[in-house]
């Protein structure tokens, strides 16, 4: 089950403390290294309190959008009388991106705490934990936490004697990428097909069973008991750039590294030391040629952009591109830009759900063009018609799905057009066979 | 988030259906009732139980979950396609799935995906093989892309799945 690396000299360990540490795992062994204190202070403040010390952190989400994590809790109402829900997203399923994986591998007590604190922030007595399908690891693991925190006390009708409840609930996903964005989630846990739905409503206004409700990602709702064990200030000082970005983030890296992983670092990390040094750069006699940094869902950077980006939400932005999740793919020069961006193409095709005929025809179609110009078989006019095409897709559907397909094509074709004319022309042998 | 299984030769319809929800399975998902605030909310943990009860979810089981639930046959089979680990056909003994996503294309999936049709002798992707022991399908993305090529075998996930590895992996699962 994975393969902690030792922690390295520039890391930051605060969620990854105690990643490959076996004795983390139980309700005893959290508790003896120092958790639930959290949760147990948190009960004692108030939830205005609480929502205070989050915003006054920067803590913002993980998931990919990068939306104030205090901010987000404060739009839910108060005094409605409402049944409120907290739901934990952890349906990581974006392409370069393992990280909540190993927080629900190694701390799952972490991630039970930093729920019911936030469940009390937000008016919550229930928290739905969505887990995708296929972490059959993190669901067994994260589902005997859960029991094990409900047997201690942690969860239930009086948590820790205080009188209040929480409830907490895993949820097993069943395969869906778009299930990640979080209204086809809530649409799932109801029992549904994943189909995003319209904003407005919000969550917070009328989200899971149309109950105000507050979506959060793993890696962020596991901040939250270190924010409040020390202090908002501490985490607001974890910045090396921007002040905007805050705290510690998980990176992971794949691909063409010779030590692929997750590493924690303080926001505004030099992209370059991280992917050269922490992840032990590129294979002997290999040159980094491109990086997609968000996970895929966003434009490509080639190495200029990379080697010169700092890792934040505004440091990755400067250079061309989106944090996202902070899943970084990287592409060494043997890579097929062409291929790699069609392999993405069909990736959001056969995840799109269908809804919006923008999506379902454009990611179909962008697909069915690289595959012909990687036949050998592409036109001129191909490539004004992927970046027509890519228009139509962006800003134009319910979710961005679409405009996550279209990112990759657009940058792809301004920042490698050499190796898209290269098929066009004949100079390169086609990758794929058939006509 | 994987590509489908195909219909075997077997015949994709049971003869009589025997009811999933009785005993043990029905407990299992009475218990799960007061967690959620609608019978509707089940429907993905029902069809969880139907598919470790019988490998696969028939039409009569779907129909089945509808009357539990209280939704309509053609609703349930509405949400049952919509996700790729439900399967609507008998698969093998132990289905794989394995990752081709970018990341681990680019670290030799395809390789590790080619090694795994003739290991287990389905030769294509989403065919059962002769003997009934193993459905290998495509999945998209498996969220561990820094070990690649991470393939789930039933609810086994292993990581680091090379060409060379495959038939020592294989040869756990008789």
């Amino acid at each position: 089950m994975g393969f902690p690396h030792p922690i390295h000299p520039k890391e930051t360990p605060v969620l990854s403390t105690h990643f490959g540490d076996e004795g983390a795992r139980t309700f005893a062994g959290w508790v003896q290294r120092g958790g639930y204190q959290a949760l147990k202070k948190a009960l004692a403040m108030t939830p205005d309190a609480i929502i205070e010390e989050v915003k006054a952190s920067g803590l913002r989400g993980r998931g990919g959008a990068g939306f104030p994590t205090g901010l987000k809790w404060s739009f839910m109402p108060k005094g409605d009388g409402k049944p409120h829900y907290l739901v934990c997203n952890a349906d990581e399923s974006e392409p370069g991106t393992f990280k909540d994986r190993e927080i629900m591998r190694w701390t799952p007590h972490g991630l039970i705490e930093g729920c019911a604190i936030a469940a009390h922030a937000i008016g919550a007595e229930t928290c739905y934990i969505y887990i995708r399908g296929e972490f059959t690891d993190p669901l067994r693991i994260v589902q005997a936490a859960v029991e094990d925190a409900y047997a201690n006390g942690a969860l239930g009708a009086n948590v820790f004697g205080t009188g209040k409840r929480i409830e907490m609930v895993v949820h097993r996903g069943a395969g869906a990428y778009i299930c990640g964005e979080e209204t086809a989630l809530m649409n799932s846990l109801e029992g549904k097909r994943g189909n995003p739905r319209i904003k407005p409503p919000f969550p917070a206004q009328a989200g899971l069973f149309a109950m105000p409700t507050t979506v959060n990602n793993v890696e962020t709702l596991a901040a939250v008991p270190h924010i409040l064990m020390r202090g908002a200030a501490w985490y607001a000082g974890l910045s090396l750039s921007n002040p905007k970005s805050t705290g510690t983030k998980l990176f992971s890296v794949c691909g063409h590294v010779m030590k692929p992983g997750n590493f924690e670092v303080t926001m505004g990390f030099p992209m370059k030391d991280l992917i050269h040094d922490l992840a032990g750069g590129m294979r002997p006699g290999r040159t980094l040629k491109a990086v997609i940094p968000g996970g895929s869902s966003v434009p490509i950077m080639n190495r200029d952009e990379a080697e010169a980006a700092l890792c934040d939400y505004e440091g990755i932005i400067a250079q061309g591109s989106m944090l996202g999740s902070a899943g970084f793919i990287v592409m060494d020069d043997s890579a097929d830009m062409v291929y790699q961006i069609y392999r993405l193409a069909r990736f959001y095709a056969h995840e799109s759900c269908a809804q919006c005929t923008q999506c379902r025809e454009g990611t179909a179609w962008t697909t069915k063009i690289l595959e012909r110009m990687l036949k050998g078989q592409g036109k001129q006019a191909d490539l004004e018609l992927l970046l027509d095409l890519a228009d139509q897709m962006t800003g134009k559907t319910i979710c961005v799905l679409s405009d996550s397909c279209a990112a990759p094509v657009v940058s792809g074709i301004q920042k490698f057009r050499s190796e898209f004319d290269a098929y066009l022309s004949g100079a390169r042998a086609p990758a794929l066979a058939g006509a | 988030m994987s590509g489908h299984a195909a219909p075997s030769a077997s015949g994709h319809h049971e003869e009589t259906h025997q009811p999933v929800f009785v005993g043990a399975p029905r407990e299992k998902l009475e218990a799960l009732f007061p967690k959620y605030p609608t019978k509707q909310a089940l429907l993905l943990p029902a069809l969880w139980i139907v598919q470790e009860e019988r490998g696969w979810i028939s039409p009569q089981a779907m129909a089945e979950v509808g009357e539990v639930l209280g939704l309509t046959p053609a609703y349930v089979k509405g949400v049952v396609t919509f996700y790729t680990m439900y399967h609507r056909h008998p698969v093998g003994r132990h289905v794989i799935q394995v990752c081709t996503t970018s990341p681990c294309h680019l670290c030799g999936a395809a390789e590790t995906m080619e090694a795994l049709l003739q290991g287990t002798g389905c030769g294509e992707l989403g065919i059962t093989s002769p003997d009934g022991r193993f459905t290998v399908i495509e999945v998209e993305c498996l969220g561990a892309c820094g070990f690649a090529t991470p393939i789930l075998i039933g609810d086994d996930f292993v990581e680091s799945v090379t060409p060379e590895r495959v038939s020592g992996i294989l040869e756990r699962y008789p």
